[in-house]
């Protein structure tokens, strides 16, 4: 098979034409500007870039950017314990623990945030619960606010988190920690000084995929979120499928991949720059 | 004394986390079986919501839809991702990291803007919006997980067997037909089953490519979900829930160990 290179034509040709080529193609539409019919018309001017600063979509921003905060430290601080136990679980029980953290993550986010609604809404499960035991005599608004939404997020994203936190921890060597015990080192003192620190490309992996994946959501906003809790997932969708705006909706999502891409460089700049680097770059997929 | 007790806290906590992933599907899944349609107040048993759902003209349609576009849109990336992935463990390439790249793209890119870049380029390119386009943007998708699945489990294949059949003087596709391919096919089953999943589960790059006869399954759900509450959407959900499950669990049974998943 002297030719067999050749091989990995058809997925690149596939990746570049479906792929690569919308891309561009998005660029190319985000310097363009549209008739009131929704028509595209290219007459590269930067206007979709300079109405991305008026105050209303810069606050719309802001929001998407701390509710993608919130989101990456809670979900850190209620991934990082059930990873840590999950792997310091016999062998042969790590297997089925990591399983039931991912079974979540294959099912869908419309289905997940729905589970929720049936939940919250007002004749909801926890409203009726509530009503019966007496605790209140109005049901509580607890859908359609930002709390929701970063619930929502919270509950969707969690999984993301689990993984690759649990893949550091897996990998750490344990004789460091035998010899920390063996020199004396409490158990909580050793895993502030040991653990931690060697687990954090871990944290920095599953921050990246939260942060990331929180960045466009849109689903969880739509279902659980009211009118005034859009984010900018929200407002690329409304672009495309309701305002005809797709030069602004295209310059938005140009800024939110960007967004994207500079944070997953300055991630593997981060990993590689710390010793075995290479081994942990791999982990982040 | 003192490690047990921090042991059982931990435990605790984590039982907890489990306790927020799991309680909710499982609410969403026991009132599938509620006999109320509009209160959250258990009424009694049914399987009527089911039962409704399978005398639903369009819930079928939308089944056949999805499951047209998840066979075919597996088969064709299964293919190209097995190839690809051949390719990748065998060679060196002078592009390496480009290629990586575009492989590992895809899927880090938020799906949002990779729905609507596709939406853009079919109408462009002046492809209709239909099962078509829905086939052609899913194999996009899944093509990567396949290329990296696949991957996985060559990268976690001892090269002896391959070199011994060389010994001995097996052709290439000797070598390829009867020792690779029998040594990587779980991880071809592995790789069709996620992209069969992902395809069937898909709501976002779907929602921006489907045409008005294309709808799927996901999509059917979100137009319920924005009339309102129903349990036949709890009923719909919970099927969709249980074949992903299983589907998933196959999928990992397969897999070599999370050792080689972690090292992909």
């Amino acid at each position: 098979m002297k030719n067999g290179k050749f091989l990995i034509a058809p997925s690149m040709l596939w990746l570049g034409f479906f792929f690569v080529i919308p891309m561009l193609i998005v660029v190319a539409v985000s310097f363009a500007a549209r008739t009131p019919y929704g028509q595209v018309v290219f007459d590269w001017n930067l206007n979709n870039y300079i109405r991305f600063l008026e105050p209303l979509y810069l606050s719309i921003f802001a929001q998407t950017l701390l509710v993608a905060l919130v989101t990456t430290v809670v979900t850190i601080l209620m991934g990082y314990p059930l990873a840590y136990y999950i792997a310091q679980l016999p062998k042969r029980w790590q297997q089925p623990g990591l399983i039931l953290c991912m079974i979540p993550f294959w099912i869908n986010f419309l289905i997940r945030s729905y589970a929720w609604v049936i939940i919250l809404r007002a004749q909801g499960v926890l409203n009726t619960f509530l009503l019966k035991a007496g605790f209140i005599d109005q049901p509580l608004q607890l859908l359609y606010n930002e709390g929701a939404v970063m619930l929502g997020m919270i509950y969707s994203l969690l999984p993301f988190m689990i993984l690759p936190i649990y893949v550091s921890i897996e990998q750490l060597d344990r004789r460091l920690l035998e010899a920390a015990s063996d020199l004396g080192a409490p158990p909580f003192t050793a895993f502030r000084k040991i653990t931690l620190p060697l687990t954090m490309p871990g944290v920095a992996a599953g921050t990246i995929l939260v942060f990331i994946s929180s960045l466009g959501m849109f689903v969880v906003p739509d279902v659980m979120g009211g009118a005034k809790s859009a984010l900018v997932g929200n407002l690329i969708q409304n672009q495309f499928l309701s305002a005809r705006d797709w030069p602004f909706g295209s310059a938005l999502s140009i800024v939110l991949a960007a967004l994207s891409l500079l944070l997953i460089i300055l991630y593997y700049r981060a990993i590689q720059a710390q010793n075995g680097g290479a081994e942990n770059a791999k982990n982040v997929a | 004394m003192q490690k047990t007790w921090r042991s059982h806290l931990l435990l605790a906590y984590s039982l907890v986390i489990l306790a927020f992933l799991y309680v909710p599907l499982i609410i969403l899944a026991m009132y599938s079986f509620n006999d109320s349609r509009i209160n959250a107040v258990w009424t009694g048993f049914t399987f009527k919501w089911y039962e409704q759902l399978f005398d639903n003209r369009r819930v079928l349609e939308a089944l056949i839809n999805t499951l047209i576009v998840g066979v075919s849109s597996t088969v064709v990336s299964t293919t190209l991702g097995t190839i690809a992935a051949i390719a990748l463990h065998k060679y060196k390439f002078k592009m390496q990291s480009a290629i990586n790249g575009l492989v590992y793209l895809p899927i880090l890119i938020p799906e949002i803007v990779m729905g609507l870049s596709l939406l853009v380029l079919f109408s462009q390119a002046q492809i209709p919006l239909g099962k078509g386009s829905l086939i052609l943007a899913h194999i996009t998708f899944c093509l990567s997980f396949v290329v990296i699945t696949v991957g996985a489990r060559l990268d976690g294949m001892r090269s002896d067997y391959e070199q011994a059949a060389s010994d001995l003087y097996a052709t290439p596709w000797q070598c390829f037909r009867y020792v690779t391919l029998p040594l990587i096919m779980p991880g071809i089953v592995a790789g069709a089953l996620i992209a069969f999943t992902l395809s069937i589960d898909d709501f976002v790059i779907s929602f921006f490519v489907a045409g008005p006869n294309s709808t799927t399954l996901p999509l059917y759900i979100y137009a319920m979900v924005k009339r309102g509450i129903s349990p036949e959407i709890n009923a719909l959900s919970t099927l969709m829930m249980v074949v992903e499950i299983v589907l998933v669990i196959l999928a990992e049974l397969l897999q070599p160990s999370h050792k080689a998943k972690a090292e992909e």
